[in-house]
């Protein structure tokens, strides 16, 4: 199986490529990706370089042109296209249909990846996007668990890619406006979920309080384990209860379930983090290349111990097994 | 679930007393001058701190008597004694020694030291994410460029780097085993 | 610029449902979109209601479309949503997968919940057969601007969020049954139990989001009462109002009047919080702000 690693930056790509990450997926410094965050992401040259650079090892480079592009400014879309085409990317990743069918009319020969925040979430969508736009492969949402993977990949001819490790969209991606209503900064139009210049952390009594555009997500006692301040992880007040409503501040590991991702026919196995260090892409991306090496030889895949590198330090398996719905 | 975060090494009690009494505007020159070498051979980490160059950054180490702090456009790196207040600033990091080089050298992930509680950070979030991913590309290795800046303490460093790296726990260099061991 | 009525978001009671249609018959709107969004569990206690809805709406001159589900994972929702498409009125797509069941050419609406952010998409859209396209609610005005033009070069009719709690996040997850520690195939059918959904507030107790059952939506009621002129400006062609379980007659009543000019925004904006006291109300994404915020129509 194919491991997509994350690089936010260029010392990230080349950790990944390093550690035997078989593809790299990264994008371009600004709004046309979804996880545009400051001092993260890709000049033109800084791509260029860094193609090169995986090419003479043998491992591809992915550009995520993920967002969906502004009213009036899709030129700065389809120029960010056009580039990483020329650049020699070995494929795109896209979410809006409108970006999409540009690529296919403009770009015909380019291998083109429907993102995980296009949502395509059953045979029918994503049947729909091989057929107008010709994608090659999907990156499946993470509300599916691993028998409906199964029952999709019976319906479909192109490949599909899982997540298996990392930040854990709870809501469909890209569909989400939860940042956006507090902060107006939209994921989908922005690239930047929970935009760290809305975060503000403050030392209340013994506790760290973390808000996000003025909105409290979580107290906890200072210096105990925090996640990311995103409000679908945060801990909220209904009725009687006081908790985490959406979801617990988990990431997500389904290393465990990689035999069975197989088994349910998927190509490929993504990690999530491109705004994580390549200290983090260096040793998870060892880790599950480890487990890939091991499942192509036919031996068993090792267990791997990376809850200290996840969110909240904690993991789940997220909708993969059908009981977290 | 389980959190098996290891111990971070806490700098010796004995030297951070002993850094006390040490008058600190030589130490805050000398730093400055290292920061402007580092910044000068790595362009990439201005570009990358983009519009927050401006800002005063407070490194707060915990385990040492000092407070940095830095101004990466005027390449400036001073330090303050802990005893005095804390210097004005517009984003904070704290955390002890050894998470600020594992964190520097590639050793250790600086979202992972956040999220076990060993850092902690105040002020502009997005101003610490843009230093924090302008350093992580940059790949700086300390001992590497105070060679380059001090010649005649290359051929030192090399011979004592291990021996240091042992005694403290701490990772001093880019791709230290050191680090791996102690952690 | 007219009025359209979205689908009820939230799992009322057949009784309470009947009310609602026999409401919108005689409201002064021009036309509604019937069926489930959120959960395809609950069609099967209200789905009868359907069709006696659908026939007191066209005999009272509304015209009528049928809502997808926001979210379309199962066989049995796929087969849900084909159905739909076979039933003769337009469908509102509210996951573009259903597009799969709409024969090429057959005119058809897009809600709130399908990603139109660019003229590309919107474009595309209108080869396929779109004919209305209700915005999603988070765009700014610059976008709205922009799409209602390129609307008007390809014959497409554009919605904007007019009144009502935002739909914000759509899961996989069921919040209400989380919140009573049920799996969701044992939910109960808890969503029932608030019939606006239910409150999260953040720790600090200010008033954020509600949940209903997989969908998550703003505790504020977007009210862009004030931003109407600005909206016929664009050449938006409707504003959508979405149900609650108290006093929508009213607020139709007093959007009809406000676009008639009957009324003032100020004076809708008083009579809706009497209808609805202690109802907190948003309006910033109609002005390129955080959605959360509100305005009023001030200037700046």
């Amino acid at each position: 199986m194919e491991l997509v690693c994350p690089a936010g930056t260029p010392a990230a790509l080349r950790a990944a490529v390093d550690a035997g990450a078989h593809s790299v997926y990264c994008g371009f410094a600004d709004a046309t990706n979804a996880r545009n965050f400051p001092g993260l992401n890709f000049s033109r040259a800084e791509l260029e370089a860094a193609i090169d650079h995986a090419h003479a090892r043998g491992a591809k480079v992915l550009v995520a042109i993920n967002t969906f592009p502004t009213a009036g400014e899709e030129a700065i879309w389809h120029a960010a296209l056009a580039d990483a085409a020329r650049l020699g990317a070995d494929a795109i990743i896209l979410a809006d249909p409108g970006l999409l069918a540009h690529a296919a009319e403009r770009h015909p020969g380019l291998r083109l990846h429907l993102s995980v925040q296009a949502a395509a979430a059953n045979p029918d969508a994503i049947n729909l996007y091989a057929r107008h736009f010709g994608i090659r492969r999907v990156v499946l949402p993470r509300v599916l668990s691993v028998e409906e993977i199964a029952a999709i990949n019976r319906e479909i001819d192109i490949e599909t890619e899982v997540f298996v490790f990392g930040g854990l969209c709870v809501m469909a991606e890209g569909r989400c406006a939860l940042s956006s209503y507090a902060t107006g900064q939209s994921p989908n139009m922005n690239g930047v979920c929970s935009p760290p210049d809305h975060v503000a952390y403050t030392s209340e009594g013994d506790d760290t309080v973390a808000r996000l555009g003025g909105f409290a997500i979580h107290r906890t006692p200072r210096g105990a384990p925090a996640p990311y301040p995103t409000l679908c992880k945060g801990c909220f007040v209904s009725g009687e209860r006081q908790g985490h409503v959406f979801e617990d501040a988990v990431s997500l590991d389904a290393s465990r379930l990689i035999p069975a991702l197989a088994r349910a026919g998927v190509s490929a196995l993504k990690i999530e983090g491109r705004q994580r260090s390549r200290a983090y892409v260096a040793q998870i991306v060892s880790a599950f290349r480890a487990v890939t090496d091991a499942l192509a030889a036919g031996r068993e895949p090792p267990a791997l111990a990376l809850a200290r590198l996840a969110e909240g330090q904690a993991a789940t398996t997220g909708a993969y097994a059908k009981r977290w719905r | 679930m389980q959190n098996d975060t290891p111990e971070l090494p806490i700098f010796p009690l004995i030297l951070s007393h002993a850094m006390r009494p040490l008058p600190l505007w030589p130490l805050s020159a000398g730093l400055s001058r290292l920061a402007g070498h580092i910044l000068h051979r790595h362009p990439g980490i201005n570009n990358r701190i983009d519009y927050y160059q401006d800002h005063v950054f407070l490194l707060d180490i915990t385990d040492l008597p000092l407070f940095l702090t830095l101004e990466p456009r005027k390449a400036r790196l001073r330090a303050f004694r802990r005893s005095a207040v804390v210097p004005g600033h517009d984003a904070g990091i704290s955390g002890p020694l050894a998470a600020f080089l594992a964190m520097l050298h590639g050793q250790e992930d600086g979202d992972t030291l956040f999220f076990s509680g060993a850092l902690a950070i105040d002020g502009d979030t997005a101003a610490v994410l843009a230093l924090r991913n302008a350093l992580d590309d940059a790949e700086l290795d300390l001992a590497a460029e105070l060679a380059e800046l001090l010649p005649p303490i290359a051929g030192l460093l090399r011979a004592g780097l291990p021996g240091m790296q042992h005694l403290t726990g701490l990772c001093l260099q880019r791709g230290s085993a050191a680090s791996e061991r102690a952690w | 610029m007219d009025l359209t009525v979205g689908p009820n978001l939230f799992f009322w009671s057949t009784e309470k449902l009947h009310r609602h249609h026999t409401e919108l018959a005689a409201a002064p709107v021009a036309r509604v979109v019937l069926g489930e969004l959120v959960c395809s569990k609950r069609l099967p206690f209200w789905q009868d209601s359907i069709p006696p809805a659908i026939e007191a709406l066209q005999e009272a001159g509304k015209e009528v479309a049928l809502t997808t589900l926001a979210l379309i994972t199962l066989k049995r929702e796929r087969r849900l949503t084909a159905d739909l498409a076979a039933m003769g009125l337009p469908v509102e797509i509210n996951d573009l997968s259903a597009l799969a069941h709409i024969p090429e050419g057959t005119p058809f609406w897009v809600g709130p919940l399908v990603n139109v952010y660019n003229e590309g998409t919107l474009r595309w859209l209108a080869g396929r057969g779109a004919v209305r396209i209700c915005l999603p609610p988070e765009l700014p005005p610059r976008s709205v601007s922009v799409l209602a033009e390129a609307a008007r070069g390809c014959g497409v009719a554009i919605e904007v969020w007019g009144h009502g709690r935002l739909p914000l996040a759509i899961s996989a997850r069921c919040y209400h049954a989380r919140l009573h520690d049920r799996a969701k195939d044992s939910c109960q059918f808890v969503c029932a139990e608030d019939p606006d959904g239910r409150d999260v507030d953040t720790l600090d107790g200010q008033k954020f989001l509600v949940v209903n059952g997989v969908q998550t939506l703003s505790q504020a009621h977007a009210c862009h009462a004030h931003h109407v002129e600005e909206l016929r400006a664009m050449g938006v062609d409707a504003l959508r109002l979405s149900p609650q379980s108290q006093g929508f007659g009213v607020i139709c009543a007093g959007y009809a009047r406000l676009l008639a000019g009957e009324t003032g925004a100020d004076d809708l904006l008083a009579t809706l919080r009497a209808a609805q006291p202690g109802a907190a109300f948003c309006d910033g994404f109609a002005s390129g702000h955080p959605g959360v915020n509100w305005r009023a129509g001030a200037a700046g």
